[in-house]
């Protein structure tokens, strides 16, 4: 009984420990550092292009669950979900200088591209699924982005716990081939669980950067004044890491 | 001559701090989806081959939920465990441990000698004649250091999908994603398994003389 509550002691003061090196300064660069030290490892070791695994069609899961945002009932996204998504807009915007606006038909109507891809949330769970839609690309491409833009940031419809859902990434996985915005999974329309209308595909990344019901896009050359400036709002709201391929 | 090398002390110590940082925040991570599964995907309760026990809050590194910090910590330690593993074989190879003191002979992996080495094992008779080690202390520190171990560190790339556009050949060669998840799960409590074990022979064969040689190096004519 000793022995046990000595060693319970010193796991608390080890944890305890920890927890002050990772609320020091110093401590938080480090933490934060070592993400970044992955990404950097990540990117030197495979071509800017290299592809996430594709799967044949008889990998694909049985059901592809849904997880965060499953059916917003915030503004205006109950209404569109009536009318079938007829009216849905999505915008592309911010550091172009061809501002876009697209229905779904115009989107359907863009070169597609499809991929059986496998989805990795952040808890540990996978699932496999299709995925159909045009590259991020041809439609940055057609917005033309400024020079000045650094990041590529998703604005979505859905509110969770009082705020608007968006992610970003940097434009090497903006541009990356298998970076869709996906309007079809397993060749039927988006359900409202996994984000429909419209949601991203960043397969070199864990499932929070796959924004769901996506509005916007926003070419932007700093995350700072976007959210509370962590660039998405699991990394606003609970400290998730922005680079999301660990 | 030192009992144990300055390589080895260092690498134990960094490597220590390394797992148990890792095994902490790993049990937090755990709690995330406490689901195991084979292959490359899985995501309820009808594909899983385990459900893991919730980890108490105690046992765990930041020491209440949050993914998110235990992520951190694990992101973070997972540099210095991998390349301190990477140093020790190097070290290991270039100043002969390896080869002088872990690698077996043919000789001692005759049943008879294994069942000897068992029996004074359980007699708690640490007194052995040539060499450091005797054939189960090998056995079990050539596990951890070219299996357990090496394996955390496979089976954590393989884990993560920005690795895997590189390493996809491993992702497969384990078995899938999760799979890998998996075994990830397993070595850790085998590493596990392997300290209690470990630190339960060194309380029985005179703690302080072992620390101490851990730490300053010690020398051969000890022990």
């Amino acid at each position: 009984m000793k022995r046990r509550g000595f060693l319970a002691a010193a796991g608390a003061a080890f944890v305890a420990g920890c927890n002050k090196v990772a609320d020091s300064d110093a401590g938080a660069r480090l933490l934060s550092a070592a993400e970044k030290w992955h990404m950097g490892a990540h990117r030197l070791l495979a071509n800017r292009e290299a592809l996430a695994p594709e799967y044949p069609r008889s990998a694909i899961s049985p059901f592809f669950r849904g997880n965060g945002s499953v059916d917003p009932q915030n503004g205006d996204y109950p209404r569109h979900v009536e009318e079938g998504f007829a009216n849905w807009q999505l915008t592309i915007g911010g550091l172009v200088r061809n501002p876009l606006a697209l229905t779904l038909d115009n989107i359907r109507r863009l070169p597609q591209r499809s991929q059986v891809t496998r989805h990795d949330c952040v808890e540990g769970w996978s699932a496999i699924g299709e995925w159909t839609g045009p590259q991020l690309s041809l439609l940055l491409d057609e917005a033309q982005l400024r020079p000045e833009a650094q990041f590529i940031v998703f604005r979505c419809a859905d509110n969770l716990n009082g705020q608007d859902y968006y992610e970003s990434v940097d434009l090497i996985d903006a541009y990356h081939p298998q970076t869709i915005v996906a309007h079809r999974l397993n060749g039927e329309p988006l359900p409202v669980r996994n984000g429909a209308p419209l949601r991203m595909r960043i397969e070199r990344q864990l499932g929070y950067k796959h924004a769901k019901y996506l509005t916007a896009i926003e070419a932007v050359a700093s995350l700072d004044d976007i959210g509370e400036g962590q660039g998405g709002y699991w990394e606003d709201r609970a400290g998730y890491q922005w680079y999301a391929g660990i | 001559m030192k009992r144990h090398g300055a390589s080895t002390r260092i690498w134990h110590w960094l490597n220590l701090l390394c797992v148990v940082v890792l095994f902490m925040s790993g049990l937090t991570i755990s709690n995330a989806h406490r689901l195991l599964y084979w292959g490359d995907w899985g995501f309820d309760r009808s594909q899983a081959w385990l459900e893991v026990p919730r980890f108490p809050d105690w046992m765990t590194i930041p020491g209440y939920y949050s993914l998110a910090v235990a992520r951190d910590w694990h992101i973070l330690m997972a540099w210095p465990f991998a390349l301190g593993l990477l140093f020790m074989w190097i070290a290991m190879l270039v100043n002969r441990h390896f080869k002088r003191d872990l690698t077996t002979t043919r000789r001692e992996w005759r049943p008879k000698a294994i069942w000897r080495d068992i029996v004074e094992h359980a007699k708690l008779n640490f007194d052995h004649g040539e060499g450091k080690y005797n054939f189960i202390q090998k056995l079990a520190y050539g596990l951890v250091l070219g299996v357990f171990l090496p394996m955390m560190v496979f089976t954590g790339i393989a884990i993560s999908p920005g690795t895997e556009p590189t390493f996809g050949w491993l992702v497969d060669l384990l078995g899938g994603r999760q799979s890998a998840r998996s075994l990830h799960f397993i070595f850790a409590f085998a590493i596990l398994g392997f300290f209690i074990v470990h630190v339960a022979l060194v309380l029985l064969s005179g703690p302080i003389g072992q620390m101490r040689a851990m730490i300053t190096g010690g020398s051969t004519h000890e022990a």
